[in-house]
């Protein structure tokens, strides 16, 4: 049957020339192979959030008045409404943390090298629109926690000199966080970001397709040696069956999390009630958060959290950036580069568990 | 410079601007230009009598201590002006009634007012002892303040409801003062503490009583034994009613106990707790009843009715906040636990009639929402063990599949073999 | 694949891996569709219950009668007085949150905890509430009794 159906579209489309180079894909197999999966990971994520969110599309409603409704409804009234919201909501967090912790891979496994630096490019800019994501979406349940988390948030983005004002308005859809807010959070959340997001997808998984998967530098010098211990998996099937396993995997935990921990709904957002106590972030934001807080107030004569602010905006830059700072192969900046890596890594890590910690 | 030609305009400007500052200046005050300099208990300030009411409605020194305020040292002060000094202690309130008590008068400035102010105070205690001479008592100044008297709405005011129990305890609470009158001095320590002074001070709820609700203001005196629940029963209705229909209210007259103060106290109200009825330490039934009497039995069964109550509440409440912490959403549940409160309440205002099955309607009313909440809590517990099995089926679902694939991949890995 | 035959144990084998992924999958995937299904189909009641409720149905209430009903997290009072309008007040009493209760005897609402009175129009009118209960908007539609807040001003 499957044949059948195979000959018809190879008759119309050539299909077997176009899934040629498919079937000829192959995956290099190492001690570090493992981490192979996790770009995979992270689009199987997304591809679930975009299926639960077209489906709490179906009743979610994004104004200020009926919104944490809706999600209460959500949870409540529509059969495995709690399933659906709870695996959102967590496969969101999960996503962002396997594409931060395929960001550090890639890194550490130097596949940003040439000729891949455009990869590593679209890659950051899809993990700045995950956190984009991560923000907008976070606002929606327009609870007491999101309703302060996104002042607190737009707050700072309008710290940003010469722009910040207007970045803030434009964010918020005016100069307080309102209802307007929420709408404009709801169009990025199910319209502008995906749209972005969908168009770069295509192109980091095309530049993969077009250079092969990278392999570790001490790897490629071994193999180049010595060609004959180079080893090899086809992509198609026996990769992407061991992929299947891994994002089934993910599938198990996402549905454990969902029973066993749901996701929770807090109460309806006050804009006149005075501000909890405890406002935090999510915790991909944690870590940004967490080392405002201790700048001090003024940095010579410059405000302090302006400091942190163009700080980790110059950071995000050199991040982004950071193939084209690599001069020549293992030599002085491939080490910098290197040191840089677990230096944010562990940066990230330890300001993130202290803003848990902290009072 | 300012002989220069070019400045010759400005000459005009400045005669303009000292004439019109001496047609805004005030009407000659000699009283407060000699006054505002004087030390106390003498000195007045312009900025101080500013403040006052009367000043503000146009009414000047010479209103009540008469004089000419128009005439400088001591023509201002003469006989022939009328002027009468220091108004004595005694004089006070007659002389603010002189206008106070005067509703044609009064009502030129604001009709609304009272105008029995001073036949109240007559009747009070602090003018009875006035009457017989007694000058430490309490006249309008002492309350009002003087010079910068303010209304009672003004948050400012001596006499506005937050500031007058402190008011009134300058002198009630001041044990060396009140030495020679036979009554305590602990009013305030005890309205301090009390859930009446919470509700005024803390929540600032204005609707709350302070001295004054109770006691009167100008015909300030305490309510007598036989008259103090009718004070209680302006806002706690339902219990004046209950208990005036209940055994207590006979046996307390015949007693001579002042009705809600016996059991509740007079300033130191605290909230009741459920632990003033029934036969423990804390007891006020137990003031009275002993073990044997109908009393005492009555006691006891109120106590262990809220009791039932209580605990019935609460349980629900601990299996509702259990769901809701494994992911439940109990809004309605909770909802429905706010009306078995309701019912609690109730039930504890009902006990004043101390008619043990009277009490018992609003006891089995809440018994019947808790239990209803009770079974919805574990209706939601059951929800969650529901949705467990599922995910530990799709658990099972997904292990087969990755089983399956692990041997697949190892089928086609060793051509063919396994 | 392998052209040489296949054993008879290992025919076996590979009907195991079979069942293992075919029934395996077939399982996770009708797991993973049964509540994708059950979510599609809306449920019964439509209402979110924040903004808009069906507080009765008409012909519940008797003249001068009334009734505590559900809106969003708070209890709402619906009556029916002597000229035939239905009214819909907020029934938490604005001065200590007690659920207050209509008094027929008295064509007002009554609050029994501090003996708190307010007119059909919800001002409070004698006792210690500081506030007025707020009005609701009624909407007859069919045989139901909608509530909802009022928008605007």
């Amino acid at each position: 049957m499957l044949t059948r159906i195979r000959n018809w579209l190879d008759e119309r489309f050539g299909l077997a020339e176009l899934t040629a180079p498919l079937r000829e894909k192959t995956v290099p197999i190492h001690s570090r192979s493992y981490w192979y999966f996790l770009g995979g990971i992270t689009l199987f994520l997304f591809g679930i959030q975009v299926c639960t969110g077209i489906l709490l599309l179906l009743y979610y409603r994004a104004s200020a008045s009926e919104a944490f409704e809706s999600v209460q409804y959500i949870m409540t009234r529509v059969q495995f409404g709690w399933l659906v919201r709870s695996i959102h909501s967590w496969a969101a967090n999960l996503m962002i943390f396997t594409a931060i912790a395929h960001m550090f891979s890639v890194l550490f496994l130097k596949a940003y090298r040439k000729p891949r630096e455009l990869t590593w490019v679209s890659g950051m800019i899809l993990l700045f629109l995950a956190m984009g994501f991560g923000f907008s979406g976070y606002l929606l349940p327009w609870n007491t926690l999101a309703f302060f988390a996104t002042k607190v948030g737009t707050e700072i983005a309008g710290q940003v000199p010469f722009v910040g004002h207007q970045m803030m308005v434009f964010l918020r859809g005016g100069e307080e966080v309102t209802g307007a807010t929420l709408t404009r959070f709801f169009g990025f959340h199910v319209a502008v970001l995906p749209g972005i997001t969908t168009l770069l997808i295509l192109l980091h998984v095309a530049l993969i397709q077009r250079f092969g998967m990278s392999v570790p530098p001490d790897v490629e010098a071994k193999w180049k040696a010595d060609p004959a211990q180079a080893r090899e998996m086809h992509f198609f099937p026996n990769f992407l069956l061991r992929e299947l396993m891994a994002w089934y995997i993910a599938l198990g935990v996402l549905g454990a999390l969902a029973a066993l921990k749901p996701w929770d709904l807090g109460t309806k957002a006050d804009p006149f009630a005075p501000a909890p106590a405890g406002i935090r972030p999510e915790w991909y934001f944690m870590f940004m958060f967490q080392t405002l807080k201790l700048i001090p107030a003024k940095i010579w004569f410059v405000d302090g959290e302006l400091v942190g602010i163009l700080v980790f905006g110059l950071a995000g830059l050199i991040w982004l950036l950071l193939p084209f700072f690599e001069r020549e192969r293992n030599g002085r900046s491939s080490r910098w580069i290197l040191g840089l890596g677990v230096f944010a890594l562990a940066y990230m890590a330890s300001m993130t568990v202290y803003g848990y910690v902290a009072k | 410079m300012w002989r220069n030609k070019r400045f010759a305009v400005l000459w005009p400007f400045l005669g303009a601007a000292l004439a019109v500052s001496a047609a805004c200046a005030e009407t000659p005050n000699s009283c407060v230009d000699c006054h505002s300099a004087l030390d106390p208990p003498y000195k007045v300030t312009q900025d101080q009598f500013a403040q006052d009411i009367h000043a503000q409605k146009g009414l000047t020194c010479a209103s009540c201590h008469g004089g000419d305020p128009t005439k400088d040292d001591q023509d201002a002060m003469s006989k022939k002006a009328g002027f009468r000094g220091h108004i004595d202690h005694k004089d006070v309130p007659a002389l603010c009634g002189k206008c106070h008590s005067d509703a044609a008068y009064m009502r030129q400035f604001n009709p609304s007012l009272r105008t029995d102010q001073f036949s109240q105070y007559l009747t009070s205690v602090h003018g009875k002892l006035l009457a017989k001479g007694d000058t430490k008592v309490a006249v309008c100044t002492d309350c009002h303040g003087v010079h910068d008297l303010r209304p009672a709405s003004d948050t400012r005011s001596k006499v506005h409801p937050l500031n007058v129990a402190q008011t009134c305890s300058r002198c009630h609470a001041d044990a060396a003062y009140m030495k020679g009158y036979s009554i305590p001095t602990d009013q305030f320590a005890g309205y301090s503490a009390s859930v009446h002074h919470e509700a005024l001070a803390v929540r600032g709820d204005l609707s709350a009583p302070t001295c004054t609700t109770c006691h009167g203001n100008h015909g300030a005196a305490p309510p007598g034994v036989g008259t103090v629940q009718n004070v209680c029963a302006t806002c706690h209705v339902f219990q004046a009613q209950l208990f005036a229909s209940s055994p207590h209210k006979a046996a307390f007259e015949a007693a001579s106990l002042p009705g809600c103060v016996t059991c509740h106290s007079n300033h130191r109200i605290a909230h009741p707790s459920d632990a003033m009825l029934g036969t423990g330490t804390q007891s006020v039934c137990t003031n009275c009843h002993t073990s044997g009497d109908a009393g005492y039995d009555a006691a006891d069964k109120f106590h262990a009715q809220l009791a039932q109550l209580d605990t019935a509440v609460k349980t629900s409440d601990e299996l509702l906040g259990r769901a809701e912490s494994d992911g439940m959403e109990v809004s309605q549940p909770r909802l429905e636990q706010d009306q078995a409160r309701d019912s609690l309440t109730k039930a504890r205002v009902t006990i004043h009639s101390f008619n043990v099955a009277r009490v018992d309607q609003d006891i089995q009313a809440g018994l019947k929402i808790a239990g209803k909440t009770h079974q919805e809590g574990e209706a939601a517990l059951r929800e969650r063990d529901y949705r467990r099995k599922g995910l530990a089926w799709s658990v099972v679902a997904i292990v087969l599949v990755l089983i399956g694939l692990r041997l697949y991949i190892r089928q086609i890995e060793s051509g063919g073999k396994i | 694949m392998a052209n040489e035959p296949i054993s008879e144990v290992q025919s076996g084998r590979r009907r195991v891996v079979e069942l293992f992924l075919g029934g395996g999958l077939l399982a996770s995937f009708l797991s993973f569709v049964y509540p994708v299904i059950r979510y599609l189909v809306p449920p019964p009641v439509a209402d979110l219950g924040g903004d808009e409720v069906v507080a009765a149905k008409v012909g519940e209430l008797k003249a001068n009668g009334s009734k505590i009903f559900r809106f969003g997290s708070r209890p709402g009072l619906l009556l029916l007085n002597a000229a035939g309008d239905y009214i819909a007040l907020s029934a938490t009493c604005t001065h200590l949150s007690c659920t207050v209760q209509y008094r027929a005897d008295l064509h007002q609402v009554w609050c029994a905890c501090h003996n708190g009175l307010y007119d059909l129009n919800g001002r409070n009118i004698a006792g210690p509430p500081p506030r007025p209960l707020e009005a609701f908007q009624v909407h007859i539609r069919g045989d139901e009794i909608v509530v909802s807040r009022k928008r605007g001003a």
